[in-house]
């Protein structure tokens, strides 16, 4: 039963935690991925094959697509500097691909099929060969049909050519990810049927009643019609819950308790990677400070904090400065709050520490999604609408909004077009904002404010033009896209090789999508247009409208998406075709 | 005599039109509650927004801009071009792929006055996000003899993200030896959880009807739902084969409880009182039967 997925998971953790803890690793899929950096590739040359493993995530046996017969693949280790070879053999029935994410090399290297190659055909194989000249934590994953949500996807690290700054004793990777023992096909025609399949936290009768006891009838009243109105739930975090998911830590469910394993007061190295398809995780350790100094493997001023959102398909390195006690969770609860993701690092295998209780479910607000603000909304009082505090965005209070003061300007394409449910009002960068649910919460908590590139902006130029991309869909007939056309509707973005563009995006709807550029980098720029952090994905929650600078530095066809994977193949894509 | 006879169509026209206002309204109101209608769009000068223009930056204390990046672009070779461009599709997604769905509202056993009869009413659809070729059906089986039932083909093309124009035949097996239609109508959903279905008919004998469908889900819990629904027949003239008077001829209105084991499979218990008005009421007088009947129902919500 689906009943109560997060009490489920949290009740099995703990009886398998405890039963097995002697047993070893035995639910694990094929390969031992729970051994830390067991299943490990190093070198310049490697050999890759994509096939079936048989696995069993929950209970039941299921088949899962693998990397090397391995649920996540292999954590491939290089070096900086190193021209790296990777023979990719397909065992499938149907063509596959591996797209190294996050990593600058050649078009024909990608791994989009269509765009940089024509994919890899079953039996066949494919030779890339690129050479590095960036380090840090990546990953890598099937850009074909809805492979990486069946579990082709891995971890990369690249060592540096020259020492960082930072000392330490261990070095991990963390990489979370989503499972269902439904195909992902099931997965993709269910949001077709009835997009909100997998929400069953949905506001009720009794919440209804509850409201009204809190905030009196007209408030009441006046909230659920604005919601009405929009034919919207504001409960919908996440299309795709732990109704069916599983959160998976290096492949291991939350009762298969991945373990890493430390010293007192030694210093650990966390490479944190969100591979999943559709669910943000709301990381952090219990008891101990991240002091995060990358994002998305490029290095980041050192900050501090307690917690840490990372959105789909990013990637934040992490040092943690064990203290005395044996054992430390190393929990991610999914934005949803319907389920988590656990390992733990301990002084010995076995050991586990407390497991928090997910957060309490936060609910969407107007002001979430760029509605707040404006006097428009008449009757409605935001200040009752919780979930909200304003005083955590001070970082915004200085910037000067005079430029962008007014409402938001939409595309013609917008007008009038039945796959656009929903246009955003008054979007502002939030760059401080930790986003829903993490809003005072009591712990400190990374936001993209606080990431500061270590270099300065490698291009040095301003942009010499801007192109304003809106983030478009329709929750109810689950169709995505940019500016309101979907990908096979679209042309291409046309760039010129050695141009300097600004791209904003301004998110239309109301969920969050992290969007990744790829064969270029994101610089994200803060309020004032500066340059703030080099990312490869930028997350764009709803209500807000953020700004990278781009440099058009590498000729293709490029692909260019939302990382949920069904908002990707949904048509919430583009090519961006850099052309001399 | 035409008059009195129209009057009920001219009605159901003069709902449409409503309806298809009240979609005017409702996209109006969205935008003017989200402040839009305030301002005139196409009176905005964009440019004085800062939105679409380049910015400035170097007259903002930002530092200077350079000419060059401070990495030098790579010159092109040969081979770069090669790698860049190799002759190819283009990348495909599923966002032209073809969808379906069916969902069996009702197929239920209705219980009244020591006889039970079979109901059902269920909706199909397959097509893409804008066009969508859909299939509804509904009918009654008492004693294994079925009393009603009919299928319609309709194409469904979205007119706004809201609202859905249909438009195509009915076929009606029983009553009597059946009929066909032309139906046309929208539907749509006009608040959060409220379906609407308002479709206009035209028999092959210049019989008019109108048909109004509409269901409200609410969520005692995320799986137990009541869902109030109602159904009501107009018609547009008599036709005394089938016991149809003209004007609103009968009505089911249908409370339903049902628990949703998954989504596409809910058990349901409810009621629903059904009507009939109008010369069909007379008619059913006549037989010594009830113009009003309240059915206890049973049966399975279904999607697939």
């Amino acid at each position: 039963m689906l009943r109560n997925p997060t009490r489920r998971t949290f009740v099995k953790g703990f009886a398998a935690g405890s039963a097995l803890a002697g047993l070893g690793l035995w639910r694990l899929p094929a390969f031992a991925a729970g051994a830390p950096l067991g299943n490990e590739l190093s070198g310049r040359d490697f050999e890759l094959f994509i096939g079936q493993t048989p696995v069993n995530i929950t209970g039941k046996p299921r088949t899962a697509l693998t990397i090397n017969n391995s649920l996540p693949g292999p954590v491939l280790r290089w070096r900086e500097g190193d021209t790296v070879t990777l023979r990719v053999r397909n065992r499938l029935a149907e063509p596959t691909s591996l797209h190294w994410h996050g990593i600058i090399l050649p078009a024909n290297m990608d791994g989009v099929p269509g765009l940089s190659f024509a994919g890899i055909e079953p039996g066949g194989d494919y030779l890339y060969r690129f050479t590095l000249e960036q380090n840090g934590t990546y990953w890598y994953h099937s850009h074909s049909g809805l492979q990486e949500q069946a579990g082709v996807y891995g971890a990369i690290v690249i060592e540096p050519k020259t020492p960082e700054p930072h000392r330490y004793q261990r070095d991990y990777v963390l990489l979370l990810s989503d499972w269902s023992d439904q195909s992902p096909e099931a997965l993709m025609a269910t949001l077709k049927k009835q997009s909100d399949a997998f929400n069953y936290h949905k506001r009720t009768v009794g919440d209804f009643i509850d409201d009204v006891a809190e905030q009196g009838w007209s408030k009441t009243l006046a909230e659920r019609k604005t919601w009405a109105e929009m034919r919207m739930s504001p409960t919908d975090l996440a299309d795709i819950s732990a109704a069916t998911y599983t959160y998976l830590l290096n492949g291991q469910p939350p009762d298969g308790n991945f373990t890493c394993l430390f010293q007192p007061g030694e210093t650990v190295r966390l490479r944190l990677i969100n591979g999943s398809a559709m669910s943000y995780f709301d990381f952090r350790i219990p008891g101990l400070k991240l002091t995060v100094i990358a994002a998305d493997g490029q290095p980041v001023q050192p900050v501090s904090v307690d917690e840490l959102r990372i959105a789909v398909a990013e990637t934040y390195d992490v040092l943690v400065h064990t203290g005395d006690l044996p054992a430390y969770t190393l929990y991610a609860q999914s934005m949803d709050r319907t389920g988590f993701a656990r390992g733990t690092l301990a002084r010995s295998a076995g050991l586990s520490a407390p497991v928090p209780a997910p957060d309490p479910r936060p609910i969407l607000t107007m002001a979430d999604m760029g509605h707040g603000g404006m006097d428009a909304m008449g009757g409605m009082d935001h200040s009752q609408m919780g979930g909200m505090d304003h005083s955590q965005m001070a970082g915004m209070e200085g910037m000067d909004h005079s430029a962008m003061t007014g409402m938001q300007t939409h595309p013609a394409s917008e007008t009038g077009n039945p796959l656009v449910d929903m246009q955003t009002m008054s979007p502002r960068p939030n760059l401080a904002d930790p986003g829903i649910g993490l809003r005072n919460n009591g712990r400190r908590v990374l936001t993209y404010a606080d990431l500061r590139s270590t270099f300065a902006d490698p291009d040095g130029r301003e942009p010499s033009r801007e192109i304003e991309l809106h983030l478009t869909g329709h929750m109810e007939r689950f169709a995505w896209s940019f500016n309101g056309i979907k990908f096979s509707d679209a042309q291409p973005l046309r760039l010129t090789y050695g141009e300097r563009l600004r791209i904003t995006l301004v998110n239309d709807t109301m969920m969050a999508h992290p969007i990744h550029l790829h064969g270029l980098w994101s610089d994200l720029e803060d309020e004032q247009g500066r340059f703030l952090v080099r990312k490869h994905t930028v997350d764009i929650p709803p209500g807000s409208r953020r700004s990278y600078r781009v440099s058009a530095d590498a000729l293709g066809r490029w692909a260019y998406h939302c990382h949920l994977l069904y908002h990707m193949e949904m048509g919430m894509f583009r090519e961006v075709r850099v052309d001399e | 005599m035409n008059e009195v006879f129209n009057r009920p169509l001219l009605g159901s026209l003069a709902l449409l039109a409503l309806l298809a206002s009240e979609e005017a309204r409702a996209q109006a109101m969205d935008h003017g509650a989200m402040g839009h209608g305030s301002m005139n769009p196409s009176g905005m000068d964009h440019s004085a927004m800062g939105h679409g223009q380049v910015m400035d930056h170097s007259a903002m204390g930002h530092g200077p801009a350079t000419q060059a990046p401070r990495i030098p672009l790579r010159p092109i070779t040969e081979a770069d071009r090669q790698a860049a461009f190799p002759p190819l599709p283009g990348h495909q997604v599923h966002d032209r792929q073809v969808n379906w769905a069916v969902i069996v509202e009702q197929l239920e056993y209705q219980n009244f006055e020591d006889t039970s009869v079979l109901n059902w009413n269920a909706n199909a659809w397959i097509g893409g996000d804008i066009d969508r070729l859909w299939l509804r059906t509904e009918g009654e089986r008492e004693e294994g003899i079925t009393h009603k039932a009919e299928l319609q083909a309709l194409w469904g093309h979205a007119i706004s993200p809201w609202w859905e124009l249909v438009g195509g035949v009915r076929q009606d097996f029983k009553p009597a030896s059946g009929q066909a239609w032309a139906a046309f109508g929208i539907q749509g959903t006009p608040l959060y959880g409220l379906e609407l279905e308002a479709t206009a008919y035209v028999g092959e004998r210049q019989q008019t009807a109108l048909r109004l469908e509409s269901s409200y889900a609410i969520l005692l819990t995320n799986r137990w739902i009541l869902e109030p629904s109602l159904e009501a027949n107009f018609f547009g003239r008599n036709d005394a084969s089938r016991d149809q008077g003209s004007g609103l001829a009968d009505s089911e209105i249908g409370l339903r409880l049902r628990y949703e084991i998954t989504r596409g499979f809910a058990p349901y218990l409810g009621v629903s009182f059904n009507r009939s008005y109008g010369n069909a009421a007379e008619q059913l007088r006549d037989d010594d039967g009830d113009i009003g009947q309240t059915r206890l129902v049973a049966g399975v919500r279904l999607r697939f």
